[in-house]
């Protein structure tokens, strides 16, 4: 039962066709690659991460150059966030680590910020290598504490004269002790 | 009718049904077996790719463009009202990939191909063509149900795949052609939605799935049919019947295990 030429050139065409439209969908839509850049692995702790889930972006300046590989609970009830990053990337190794928020209801992500690389001096190491950890992080912001806090201060701001420069010390105090 | 009489229905009914799945637990299980070891019978499998894939492709290419249209204008009109119509990209592209694109390229196939393919083998079943296989001590399962199910399961993710790509290209006609939306923004949220692991790989498993369910739907009921012409009729019906239920049911349960 010999078939025609022209079906198992139909079926070639449907099978080819099929399987870039696969490969289409995964790599250019699905952003999937085969190892990536990555390959570097940097720990963050943070106070605070509201939001951050796992393989949420990872940008330097605006550029994506890795993402968040775990996020998991440090002994001292902080979160300690491992980052997969470009392994290309030389970060000094004071950068520092915050998390942001895309647009007011966006998506969080890592933003680090590149430090002045002067710490390590001539002895220590420059840059960040594999399983370093970022010392200087700032956590998310979370929307309902910061309007808590507004609420309070205004409360406070109208129940007593001159309430509302002490209210706002507290504020930052209590911003700088977090 | 009596209680008893009526709870004497109640019992044979259940035995029925547990009867059937037994039947098709059993079947299933010796088509895959029949599927799984040589001969692998090439040429048959290229004729049934071509019956199942090939002629499907345009009413999956078409609904594609149509489906993906719907969502792009529905879309648009919902996303307006929130000032948030850049998002009709990802709002098109999810929703194909991970539920429309499997689940209606498995109803237009159960429909198309699955109905074919028992009324197929049903009506091999009546003109004695299997009992001929048979005579010639070759196993109708392996020679006929094998190939044509083996097809069935290949091609479905390949057509759910066409069916995502062609929708997301109707609902960029609608929205960006049409409506004028902005291109740019409709390919980046798109990309910014999609993950691979999350949405593009749970769509696929859902087009293994749902191609595994409406093979092993069609070849049962081809196999079980009646030998009379009544009997093909009622297998293809039956066919499309079972197949469409069993893919929306799978799909919530494939949805919840995929951990979305």
């Amino acid at each position: 039962m010999r078939e025609s030429p022209r079906q198992e050139l139909w079926v070639g065409a449907f099978v080819f066709v099929g399987l870039a439209a696969i490969a289409y969908l995964s790599i250019a839509i699905g952003g999937l690659r085969a190892g990536g850049p990555g390959g570097l692995e940097i720990v963050a702790t943070f106070d605070e991460i509201g939001g951050l889930k796992n393989r949420a972006r990872v940008v330097v300046g605006g550029v994506k150059v890795g993402q968040v590989k775990s996020v998991a609970l440090a002994p001292d009830f902080r979160a300690r966030v491992t980052l997969d990053v470009d392994r290309r990337l030389e970060l000094p190794t004071d950068s520092s680590a915050s998390i942001l928020t895309s647009g007011v209801l966006g998506d969080q992500y890592i933003a680090l910020e590149p430090g002045g690389g002067e710490e390590g001096g001539g002895n220590g190491p420059r840059f960040l290598a594999a399983g370093d950890e970022i010392q200087y992080t700032q956590g998310a912001v979370i929307l309902e504490r910061l309007i808590g806090k507004l609420i309070q201060n205004l409360g406070n701001g109208s129940s007593k004269n001159g309430g509302s420069d002490a209210g706002a010390d507290g504020a930052t105090s209590e911003e700088g002790s977090e | 009718m009596s209680p008893a009489a009526s709870l004497r229905a109640l019992g044979a009914g259940s035995l029925a049904v547990v009867r059937n799945l037994g039947r098709f637990t059993v079947f299933s299980l010796g088509l895959l077996v029949a599927g799984g070891r040589p001969p692998w019978r090439g040429r048959r499998l290229l004729r049934e790719i071509y019956d199942s894939g090939v002629l499907s492709l345009v009413i999956v290419c078409i609904s594609g463009v149509a489906v993906g249209a719907v969502l792009g204008l529905q879309g648009h009109n919902t996303l307006v009202r929130f000032g948030a119509e850049e998002n009709l990209g990802a709002v098109v592209g999810l929703a194909l990939i991970r539920e429309l694109g499997p689940v209606l390229t498995s109803l237009l196939v159960a429909g198309r191909a699955g109905s074919a393919m028992a009324a197929e083998i049903a009506s091999m079943k009546v003109t004695e063509q299997l009992d001929g296989l048979r005579m010639m001590s070759v196993d109708p399962l392996d020679f006929v149900g094998a190939p044509k199910a083996t097809a069935m399961i290949l091609s479905m993710p390949l057509l759910a795949t066409l069916f995502t790509l062609f929708g997301i290209f109707g609902g960029y006609l609608v929205g960006v052609v049409v409506l004028g939306g902005d291109a740019g923004s409709y390919l980046s949220t798109l990309q910014d939605a999609v993950r691979f692991s999350d949405d593009v790989a749970g769509g696929l498993i859902k087009g293994l799935v749902f191609g595994v369910l409406v093979a092993l739907i069609a070849a049962y009921r081809g196999f079980t049919a009646q030998p009379s012409s009544a009997g093909v009729s009622a297998a293809a019906t039956s066919t499309v019947v079972i197949a469409s239920v069993a893919t929306l049911v799978s799909d919530y349960f494939i949805t919840a295990l995929w951990g979305y």
